[in-house]
């Protein structure tokens, strides 16, 4: 007897053993080991703390090699986790003025107190494949200066110093969550930002993108990029003062755009925002691009764009959920598909009872 | 690193009491969609994590769960989530309707009527019946909150129009208790009867587009129609190979390459129950009757 989709579970046991042993693939191989990934494979475990939103190297570096380098996969293996720690908090606002930069680029200015740090980077390299990177290689030592423990003014507050940039926002009271509660519209910019700094980089990166391609300009400038460690406070309520909690590195973009201004105000600078952990300049860059997109509401410019329409945004930057909904297609839909058949047959039953004349497919076949 | 520990049904109880005062509303506001902090659970969106975790914050030990995806206990994606409540609630499991005190469906509702003692929990991949009208959440929610829906009224004429049929064959809306239009998740309209006056509470999650909404028990449920085109559940005109049955909703199913088919019932529990109580098909298949 024909039985459909009899024994699953034993299915389903067997396609996760198949999955582990392709996991490890050749056993004469050795296993990766979390250092390594987390040291060499560095940029991935950032994307994954960053869209994961948990910064945790051990953890980012596990789902890495649990996903099989599958990156929105492991992204889905943190936030998982995530989400069933307890949240007792929120962090004081951090001061990226004091991080201890490890690199720092202005577009803006040719110097500025602080000067320009490029620190590590592919800028500049040509992108030739080293064939020397094939085998272990001895690596020179860098050159390395003492770390710097002046306090360096942004490029936006220099800026705002003279009146020709608009300040930062007032410190919210209390900042919102989206994985606490759900997002609704209009959302205000820090639930925007956490999206944003949540949201799957590719999607920003075109989204950014195609505001410099006229959809939705903003004439941007990269004020400031800037990557480096900075220490992490959380005000404690018994002890009555903020206690520090950790360091954590993070990459910042402060992007400078087209001046506003009005009647009651001078014209200056608008800005866009992006803050993200790790190191990771093209997600920082896209993130402020799309936040200053999607101001253009509140800053009186035209909307239309793609990049500004914040329900659009907001609704689809999220990789785990859009990997998640476009495969659940894999799923079963035979009921479903029965119910479209059984209506397309009568459709055509009819069409061809009325249009007699018309070979029916039954007929085509026959001949 | 040591391995996390999970509290029963997987949810802590903050987020359980979140969902559960988001389940009263819903019960209270029927076919209204409530929004609420939809968790990242460990299977991904758009697979049940709605109806899992309504389902994680009503479940108690005392309670035996059946699991079913396109009405079947085994298809895979059932299998899954009923593993799934088994690891982390070491709840009763069955497979039988009538056993089972909550019922999460993907695509069905069971062919046996549902009693009192019962809850069905729908998994919903879009829960805004307007959606595909309208794709903005800001104008929506004004739709409903307005009773503003001619939008689908026009739509439904349309496909009148066009086709000569409502061309609506799953996810076929209703309006509840007379007020909410509501999308009943994409069950097949042959279903959609079944929403109305249930002796069961019936609760839907949408767990990426984080909404709930509910029918209470004997409530009123009605498929949109017009006079003239009145609402028709659908079937297709055969009886089910293996059990006989006339009245139960059939999956076609392919039995060789040269286009031979066969209909079974989608919900395997109804029909293997009827088998077990002596029910068959006059027309057995080839194949069982060459095995004797």
């Amino acid at each position: 007897m024909y039985v459909a989709v009899k024994g699953g579970e034993r299915a389903i046991d067997n396609a996760h053993k198949l999955l582990a042993d392709a996991r490890r693939g050749d056993r004469t191989v050795p296993e990766l080991s979390l250092d390594q990934i987390d040291n060499q494979l560095a940029l991935a475990v950032d994307r994954v703390m960053c869209e994961g939103s948990l910064y945790d190297r051990e953890l980012a570096a596990l789902a890495v090699k649990q996903a099989r380098g599958d990156l929105i996969e492991a992204i889905f293996l943190l936030r998982a986790y995530r989400t069933t720690l307890p949240r007792f908090g929120a962090s004081e606002p951090l001061e990226t003025g004091n991080m201890d930069i490890r690199r720092r680029i202005s577009a803006t200015f040719k110097d500025l107190p602080g000067g320009q740090v490029l620190g590590p980077t592919f800028d500049y390299t040509h992108r030739l494949l080293d064939h020397t990177l094939a085998e272990q290689s001895e690596i020179e030592e860098p050159a390395t200066a003492p770390a710097d423990s002046t306090r360096f003014k942004s490029v936006a507050e220099l800026l705002a110093g003279g009146g020709l940039i608009e300040g930062d926002d007032p410190p919210a009271e209390e900042v919102g969550d989206l994985t606490r509660e759900p997002l609704s519209f209009p959302a205000n910019r820090d639930l925007r930002l956490q999206n944003l700094a949540r949201g799957d980089e590719g999607f920003l990166l075109a989204l950014g993108y195609s505001t410099q391609r006229g959809f939705g300009r903003t004439h941007p400038f990269a004020g400031e990029i800037r990557y480096g460690e900075i220490e992490v406070e959380f005000f404690a309520e018994d002890a009555g003062f903020a206690v520090p909690l950790g360091t954590i590195a993070v990459t910042e973009c402060q992007m400078v755009n087209q001046f506003t201004g009005n009647g009651t105000q001078a014209p200056r600078f608008t800005r866009g925002y992006g803050l993200v952990f790790g190191q990771s300049e093209r997600k920082a860059m896209a993130m402020a691009l799309v936040d200053r997109a999607l101001r253009a509401r509140e800053l009186g410019e035209e909307t239309g764009s793609p990049a500004q329409d914040e329900e659009f945004v907001l609704s689809h930057s999220d990789n785990v959920q859009a990997t998640g909904f476009v495969e659940h297609l894999k799923l079963p839909h035979y009921v479903d598909f029965q119910s479209e058949l059984g209506l397309l047959r009568k459709l055509q039953a009819e069409f061809y009872a009325d249009n007699p004349q018309t070979d029916t497919p039954m007929q085509d076949a026959a001949e | 690193m040591s391995a996390p520990v999970y509290n029963f049904a997987y949810l802590d109880e903050q987020t359980k009491r979140m969902i559960r005062r988001a389940i009263l509303k819903a019960i209270a506001i029927p076919g209204y969609q409530v929004p609420f902090a939809s968790r990242e659970m460990p299977m991904p969106y758009g697979w049940g994590t709605g109806g899992v975790q309504v389902t994680a914050s009503i479940l108690g030990p005392d309670d035996t769960l059946k699991v079913i995806d396109q009405g079947s206990d085994d298809t895979t994606n059932a299998v899954s989530i009923r593993k799934f409540f088994v690891k982390t609630a070491g709840v009763e499991t069955t497979t039988k309707t009538e056993e089972a005190t909550v019922i999460q469906t993907r695509h069905r509702i069971p062919e046996t009527a549902l009693t009192e003692n019962q809850v069905l929990v729908y998994q919903v991949p879009i829960p805004e019946p307007l959606r595909f009208l309208e794709p903005r959440e800001t104008e929506t929610r004004r739709m409903h909150a307005l009773s503003e829906y001619g939008l689908m009224h026009v739509k439904l004429y349309e496909d009148i129009a066009r086709h000569g049929h409502i061309a609506t064959t799953y996810a076929y809306p209703v309006e509840v208790g007379g007020r909410y239009v509501m999308d009943p998740s994409p069950i097949p309209k042959f279903d959609n009867p079944k929403l109305s006056d249930s002796a069961a509470l019936q609760l839907f999650g949408a767990g990426r587009e984080k909404r709930i909404y509910a029918i209470p028990p004997y409530t009123n449920v009605k498929s949109l129609d017009f006079e003239d085109h009145p609402f028709e559940p659908y079937r297709h005109d055969a009886c089910c190979e293996l059990c006989g049955a006339m009245n139960s909703y059939l999956d076609e199913v392919i039995t060789d390459d040269q286009g031979s088919r066969m209909f079974v019932c989608s919900d395997t529990d109804f029909c293997e129950q009827r088998r077990a109580e002596g029910h068959g098909s006059a027309a057995a298949s080839p194949r069982e009757a060459a095995h004797g």
